[in-house]
């Protein structure tokens, strides 16, 4: 009897259910897609070097823009949110660049001491 | 009885718990910490790969006459190059570009379950879950056959001085180059394997919950959004993999 009432209420949900809006993520989809096609168009049509490296770098932070903007919804988070995500994220990547650049130079001056 | 009920007050003072400053609740909160320290963590694995990479000489003829050495730290499309059932054809990164399609699109499915959430919409909830579960596993199938391959190697192998030939790649040596080049695979793509993995655990957890009805009774699909976030987490992952290990 207690279930039966339970799915009487499930029914009375079904009929209020509104419509789905999902342009919006379509939409970003697409725009995944499309900028790993030009990721991959570069990949063949360009030779190897700082300056495709670079664009490799570019266009995969556009990608993670709009996975965490739109797809985690950080883009419509509190302001407080955003910052305390996007903090921290900026000072890591500071810190990986750092730890690239002095590791390889001391890395550098360890192994051709002696050279 | 009293009591209970003075208990049960909910507390509004701005300074015992009645502030909620970021508008979400704890979890989803602690989901996006967890995540920042799950970033420390990637961010650890991709600085290793780039001084290791920078300790080794890059390869400096035209790729065209590539060969796999030890000397130098191989080009990406040399090394995976490979597609099921297309034996000895050389498609660079086809496979790759198909996995990071996979992903992106168990991501946007994944969005979807979360919005048929908000709408109370159990039917398209567990509709999308499912297929989120879908294309996990697909991509984790993909992984499993990408290191099946990479550890099998190509007939052709590695050359040694001493006339001996490599096949394949394990922890200690491989064909395709310097000893480290895949050991970080194996570290980078595997420790994200296994966040996929983990994933389509929880997927599979929230999706039969949703089905038994606990959401629905809860009164909100709050959970799906947090699975929900962790995923998404996992697919922007896999696209710097997919620019550090594999583009640049």
């Amino acid at each position: 009897m207690a279930s039966h009432s339970h799915h009487t209420d499930e029914f009375a949900h079904t009929g209020e259910i509104p419509k789905a809006q999902t342009k919006v993520i379509w939409k970003t989809f697409f725009i995944l897609v499309a900028i790993t096609a030009v990721e991959f168009a570069f990949a063949f049509m360009m030779d190897a070097g700082t300056l495709r490296n670079a664009i490799f770098i570019g266009l995969t932070l556009f990608k993670a823009f709009y996975i965490v903007g739109e797809f985690m919804h950080l883009k419509h988070e509190t302001k407080g949110l955003i910052w305390a995500v996007l903090v921290p994220t900026v000072l890591l990547v500071w810190l990986l660049v750092a730890l690239l650049v002095e590791g390889t130079f001391y890395g550098e001056s360890v192994f051709n001491y002696f050279n | 009885m009293s009591q209970t009920t003075t208990f049960e007050q909910p507390n509004t003072g701005t300074w015992d718990g009645g502030n909620e400053p970021f508008k979400v609740s704890y979890g989803k909160l602690m989901m996006w910490f967890f995540l920042l320290s799950d970033a420390f963590t990637f961010a650890a694995f991709l600085t290793t790969y780039g001084l290791a990479r920078h300790r080794h000489q890059a390869y400096e003829g035209t790729p065209e006459a590539f060969n796999f050495s030890t000397q130098w730290w191989p080009i990406p499309d040399k090394v995976f190059n490979a597609f099921p059932g297309f034996h000895g054809v050389d498609w660079p990164l086809a496979f790759v570009a198909l996995m990071t399609m996979i992903l992106i699109l168990s991501s946007v499915t994944m969005v979807l379950a979360v919005e048929a959430g908000h709408r109370m919409d159990k039917n398209d909830v567990q509709k999308w879950l499912l297929w989120t579960i879908l294309f996990g596993s697909m991509f984790l199938g993909c992984q499993a056959w990408e290191w099946s391959h990479f550890i099998a190697g190509t007939e052709e192998g590695m050359k040694l001085a001493d006339g001996s030939v490599i096949h394949g790649a394990n922890l200690i040596v491989n064909q395709y180059g310097p000893p480290l080049f895949a050991d970080l695979f194996f570290f980078i793509t595997g420790f994200h394997g296994t966040h996929v993995f983990s994933g389509v655990v929880l997927l599979i957890l929230i999706f039969f919950n949703t089905v038994n009805g606990v959401y629905h009774r809860r009164g909100h699909y709050e959970m799906v959004e947090k699975v929900g976030l962790y995923w998404h987490f996992v697919d922007l992952v896999w696209v710097f993999v997919f620019t550090f290990f594999y583009l640049v």
